[in-house]
């Protein structure tokens, strides 16, 4: 069991070990999420009522933006220095190696996102019960947009203007995650309960995990031609 | 190997596909022409003036049928994205390729119909309304193939690209048409509701028919135009191209 995973370690490793090298681009994507959550209540104004309403939605439109800056980077460097190729070469399951890539990123790029919502949470008057609903949505959504947005930065990958094109292409498909996860606390306040918006963003989940990685490689290997 | 068989992919040469296209083109135009007078003479002319709507409603005869010719659209190209990655033919790329201008033409023309109609019935120009939103996002969905086919230069690896491309978002749309839904139910944003209760006359059923027949051999032909045009730009250094296409 742990040799077969053991390609997948190796490759969650290696992104941690280049992102801990890189560390201003981390906390660069990080501080965009921040920047751009608080200045909605900056356009909208600064009234409590009106802006628990958008917390939801301004956090999740954060994270989504904020996923997206990440993932220009999650293969560009490797197939610049060919270190794609070797992988997509090596003996080891490529999809495997993908996947790590992808799960590196999002405990780049989405975890600290996740931990630090809490905190913009209360900037925007949500309850403690509203903070955690959020959080758990947030921690079950935003995987689910690394492992999208992976298939995405595959299909552009070395492609003219492929910053633009890949919000293009995926924004359109997290609308599902974000209706879901959104919409959680939204549904809890009223009264209606955050299981069923939780449970069905856990089932995206589900799903993204098992196809998004394969596809992923699909389009790698096409791209790689 | 394959006696008695016929050859299913004869056509699936662009050398002999390139003929045969060229015979059906004229067909499928004068079709389109034809159902197109036939259509809007029926919806425009002889269906009756709607009991609640007036004559307004009479928008419904070009929008229903090309939402669904957007809807539909989308499906032949990610049937022809799947053929073209199970078997590696050229052709099925070029098809979906050729498909997907016609497709976001019609994503448009159903939204912008829609909200010439909503405005004097419902009063607003949009609502977000499950079926307005889906619809939407389905544009974008054809906006997003035809700018990730346009920024790759290799013919193949466009094909291959816009391919997975049109898979996952035909697997994304039921997810997303189920997710709006649910979240507009949960909004109780739109007071209006499209399906309509009262059951249509038969003339204007005819006229909706007859429009859709047209759109479909409208898609048909102006489809086949456009991947001749893709055939002839690819192929365009083979010596068929060069003996027959070219005369």
């Amino acid at each position: 069991m742990n040799g077969l995973l053991y390609p997948f370690q190796q490759s969650v490793r290696r992104d941690l070990l280049l992102a801990a090298r890189h560390k201003t681009e981390i906390i660069t994507a990080l501080f965009f999420f921040v920047i751009v959550v608080n200045l909605l209540p900056l356009g909208i104004g600064p009234d409590p009522d009106l802006l628990r309403k958008i917390a939801p939605g301004a956090l999740w439109i954060g994270a989504l933006l904020a996923t997206l800056l990440g993932l220009q980077r999650l293969f560009a460097p490797d197939h610049a220095d060919g270190t794609l190729e070797q992988m997509a070469l090596s003996p080891q399951s490529f999809t495997l190696l993908v996947a790590g890539k992808i799960l590196a990123h999002w405990l780049v790029a989405g975890l600290p996102v996740v931990l630090i919502a809490p905190v913009l949470g209360l900037q925007f008057d949500l309850s403690g019960r509203g903070l955690l609903i959020l959080t758990v949505s947030l921690l079950l959504g935003t995987p689910i947009l690394s492992l999208i947005g992976a298939v995405g930065a595959a299909l552009t990958l070395g492609v003219r203007g492929s910053g633009a094109l890949l919000s293009l292409l995926i924004l359109p498909l997290y609308i599902p995650a974000l209706i879901f996860g959104a919409g959680a606390v939204e549904a809890d306040l009223a009264g209606l309960g955050p299981e069923g918006h939780l449970s069905l963003l856990a089932a995206l989940l589900v799903v993204s995990t098992f196809f998004a990685p394969w596809v992923t490689t699909v389009a790698l290997r096409v791209a790689l031609e | 190997m394959n006696h008695s068989l016929v050859n299913w992919f004869k056509f699936a040469s662009p050398a002999s596909f390139y003929p045969l296209v060229g015979r059906l083109i004229p067909f499928f135009a004068t079709a389109a022409a034809i159902l197109t007078i036939a259509g809007l003479w029926v919806g425009l002319a002889v269906a009756p003036t709607d009991a609640q709507q007036g004559e307004g409603y009479r928008i419904i005869f070009v929008h229903v049928p090309a939402s669904w010719m957007s809807m539909f659209i989308y499906c032949v190209m990610a049937f022809w994205a799947a053929l073209g990655l199970a078997f590696n033919t050229r052709l099925s790329g070029m098809m979906a390729s050729a498909l997907a201008p016609t497709g976001a033409l019609f994503a448009f023309l159903s939204l912008w119909t829609g909200a010439l109609w909503g405005k004097p019935m419902w009063g607003a120009w949009w609502v977000w309304d499950a079926r307005l939103t889906s619809q939407l996002i389905l544009f974008f969905l054809y906006l997003g193939f035809i700018a990730l086919q346009a920024a790759i230069d290799d013919p193949r690896r466009a094909d291959k690209a816009g391919a997975i491309l049109a898979l996952v978002g035909v697997i994304n749309v039921p997810i997303i048409y189920f997710s709006v839904q649910w979240w507009n139910t949960l909004h109780q944003g739109a007071s209006v509701s499209i399906t309509k209760a009262p059951s249509m006359a038969h003339t204007m059923l005819l006229g909706m028919l007859l429009m859709a027949l047209a759109f479909w051999a409208y898609t048909i032909a102006v489809a086949l135009m456009r991947v001749r045009c893709i055939i002839l730009e690819r192929e365009l250094t083979s010596e068929w191209v060069k003996k027959n296409a070219m005369e």
